[in-house]
């Protein structure tokens, strides 16, 4: 099988270009959807014996000040409950309210102060800050053997640039879900994202190798008819490991559990992002960069 | 490497792999020695049976972040603070029966917290109460301007508030007199309720160990003819005139209570006192029966996953693809082997790492299975083919599993439970994974080189 994939660059080009423009769209619209990580505030989930309706939750619970209440049904009997930060006494007092319309068990309880999601929000940007320098430093490393005819800093610029591509996606779908779905942005979807980070550049880095490799081997043949036949080795091998990871995944995401189940779609979308945008995205930038230049140069 | 070494090797991989199946899961292999031991009599041990640590989203629990409050403490005292707070909720912890709790202190940007993990507690809510009820016991001092604080008080006696504004500095009056000193309830040995010999009015008698008898007999000495004041939760419990320096470390609350109030007071102050104030920022609490649904759900997860894998990579992959799952099996049992023995602390991030690294695992094989089958394309002999696949193949892993393994080093910094259980398991996972793909694989197909099997060239591509 050999696939001429370089031939196709614009059509990918569109559309990497319009999906990466419904990600900001998204993100500009309905911005996220911040869990009580980031911004304080206590979550209950309850299981009722027999589930009442919304309005009569809301009703109940009115006396108790609670600020604005979320009401969001899980399962067959159970119900996740949003609100401010509570203390112990109006959580007791909520559980023993909530008794009151129908027997109730509760199921967990977060409250999370408002100095602790400070907090994570700093954390977050410093550890996003250092992750993406670290995998520059990688990636700079990783690439500094190569000079012609795009050099390892340029390769580096490039996996940024798709690295950039796979979170904007999937932050975009994230910011979809939590308007649509109630998805919330939390720890657990930041931790998703930088473990997308780190496991997509190897795609990434697996492509550039095999240009690497093959430049190595074959000098002077055509740029672009190297990248194709790289591109060619590489793809059942990038589908495959990329089946093997979704396949974990999507069995989390299927049977693990309410917890795990957006964390695992997070990672599913943003594999699946990353595995096209190396493939589709990384290289063909490779080409273009590489033939702007040979123009530059006049050659 | 010669053929005798590979089997060598791979006996040690099996035999490794038979004791970590064991350590995972004994009961089969315990099963069968009680039916030995009855048939013919012997008495062969068991295998020792260690259970998996779980955390509290696995076997529900509470945890319970608290702010500290070091307002009266002096900077360098802080750490001591601190660790005297600790001590004190780990004593009062003990009480609830939970195996290992865990009291933690930590300190980000200049607030210091106390972070209590509680895991199979049965019912957090009075776990929360209990801990609620802790007393704050502070001895304090009188300050420099005590005997004005009082003088003013004694001015303003009887006088309506429109006669007090018009006095001078009648602000005076509303200052608290007393100020901390080192002495508190971290130094608390024993409490006893008693009675006053004549008024026969009920008593809290505190004994101080020796290190708070040594602050006692200080404090008695500097303040004799003067008041000490007693404060429990920030309210003045009794002020009593030193007559003489006191040592021995014992002191007494007196006045204002009736013998129920003075019975749990002691009761408390025994159970642990807090050498400064905490107040409760934030928790979480899993019921057991949410936790062992999540345990359910997580395993089932898990076994889909790793049957799923096991097909797609037979079919895909086909004899190589039967060996990348044997791998696959061994890597699984090692981990769960190394989970015990480390021991790791299960959490459902934990399990989700786990299971994701178990994906990766497969990679490092599929990379090493599609450079050989390239090789063997080009005519080449399976073990030059091999050899091949697995040198070129090699940067890829390492590169791979490296840049993962930064990014859950870094995830650690978070120092949130769930990140850290994910990153901690998924680092592991990897480093094995690596071990399984290179070691485990690379063996059992070399093992193929100059049989007859070689030749069939379609099982392998």
């Amino acid at each position: 099988m050999h696939f001429n994939f370089i031939r196709y660059s614009k059509i990918y080009y569109i559309f990497s270009g319009l999906l990466a423009l419904t990600a900001i769209f998204c993100l500009l619209i309905f911005r996220l959807n911040f869990g009580i990580d980031f911004s304080g505030g206590s979550i209950l989930e309850v299981e009722f014996e027999k589930r009442p309706e919304n309005s009569v939750i809301q009703e109940k619970l009115k006396n108790l000040n609670l600020g604005e209440i979320i009401l969001q049904p899980a399962g067959d009997r159970g119900m996740i409950i949003r609100m401010k930060e509570v203390d112990e006494t109006t959580h007791q007092k909520i559980i023993s309210q909530l008794a009151e319309i129908s027997k109730t068990e509760e199921l967990q309880f977060e409250s999370i102060g408002p100095a602790i999601g400070k907090e994570l929000r700093q954390k977050t940007v410093i550890l996003i800050i250092i992750s993406l320098a670290a995998l520059l430093c990688y990636i700079a490393i990783a690439f500094r053997k190569l000079t012609w005819p795009v050099s390892g800093f340029e390769y580096g610029v490039i996996s940024i640039i798709a690295l950039f591509f796979d979170v904007l996606i999937t932050i975009g779908a994230i910011s979809l879900l939590g308007k649509f779905g109630n998805v919330q942005f939390n720890i657990m979807i930041i931790t998703a994202l930088l473990t997308i980070l780190g496991y997509t550049i190897n795609d990434k880095v697996v492509v550039f190798d095999r240009v690497r490799e093959n430049l190595l081997k074959t000098r002077g043949e055509d740029f672009t008819n190297l990248l194709n036949q790289s591109l060619n080795q590489i793809f059942i091998r990038s589908i495959s490991t990329g089946t093997c990871a979704l396949l974990v995944l999507f069995s989390i995401f299927f049977f693990g559990g309410e917890t795990l189940k957006y964390f695992s779609l997070t990672l599913i979308i943003g594999i699946i992002v990353g595995t096209y945008s190396s493939l589709f995205l990384a290289s063909p930038l490779l080409v273009n960069l590489k033939n702007r230049k040979g123009k530059r140069i006049g050659k | 490497m010669s053929k005798k070494k590979i089997f060598i090797t791979l006996g040690i991989i099996i035999l490794l792999a038979f004791l970590a199946v064991n350590l995972s899961y004994s009961g089969y292999f315990n099963l069968g020695v009680d039916f030995l031991n009855k048939k013919f009599s012997l008495n062969f041990p068991h295998f020792p049976e260690i259970p998996f640590k779980l955390g509290l989203d696995l076997q529900g629990g509470t945890r319970l972040v608290y702010e500290a409050d070091l307002l009266n403490i002096e900077k360098k005292d802080y750490d001591f603070a601190m660790q005297g707070l600790r001590d004190v909720i780990e004593r009062r912890v003990n009480l609830f029966g939970v195996q290992e709790p865990m009291v933690q202190t930590q300190e980000a940007g200049g607030v210091h917290r106390l972070a209590v993990e509680l895991a199979g507690i049965k019912d957090p809510a009075e776990a929360i109460r209990e801990i609620g009820k802790t007393p704050f016991l502070e001895f304090r001092e009188p300050k420099e301007n005590f005997e004005e604080i009082l003088k003013k008080r004694q001015e303003l006696v009887g006088k309506t508030e429109e006669e007090i504004t018009q006095i001078e500095n009648w602000q005076l009056a509303l200052e608290e007199p007393f100020q901390s000193t080192s002495l508190n309830g971290r130094y608390l040995k024993k409490t006893e309720i008693g009675f006053h010999p004549t008024t026969n009015e009920p008593l809290v008698l505190l004994q101080f160990n020796d290190e708070g008898a040594k602050i006692f007999k200080e404090l008695t000495a500097k303040w004799t003819g003067r008041p000490l004041a007693i404060y429990v939760d920030g309210i003045l419990m009794s002020a009593p005139k030193v007559e003489e320096e006191i040592s021995g470390g014992k002191a007494q609350i007196s006045g204002r209570f009736t013998i129920e109030e003075a019975k749990e007071l002691a009761r408390n102050l025994n159970a642990g006192a807090l050498p400064v104030p905490i107040k409760l920022i934030s928790q979480k609490t899993i019921e057991p029966i949410l936790g062992r649904i999540s345990l359910e759900q997580s395993l089932k997860a898990g076994i889909f996953g790793f049957v799923s894998i096991l097909i797609f990579m037979i079919l895909f992959y086909r004899i190589p693809g039967i060996f990348a799952s044997i791998s696959l099996l061994i890597y699984v049992v090692f981990l769960l082997a190394l989970f015990k023995l480390i021991p790791v602390t299960l959490t459902l991030a934990g399990i989700a790492g786990f299971l994701l690294s178990m994906g990766m695992a497969v990679d490092a094989n599929i990379l090493i299975f599609s450079r050989m089958r390239e090789e063997l394309g080009e005519k080449k002999g399976y073990l030059i083919s091999l050899e091949e696949g697995f040198r070129r193949a090699w940067p890829s892993i390492r590169d791979g599993n490296f840049t993962t393994i930064l990014v859950g080093l870094i995830l650690f910094g978070f120092g949130t439970s769930f990140v850290k259980g994910f990153a901690f398991t998924l680092i592991i996972g990897n480093l094995v994974g690596m071990f399984a793909a290179i070691f485990i694989t690379n063996n059992f197909l070399r093992c193929f080189a100059g049989t007859r099997l070689e030749n069939w060239k379609w099982l392998w591509k």
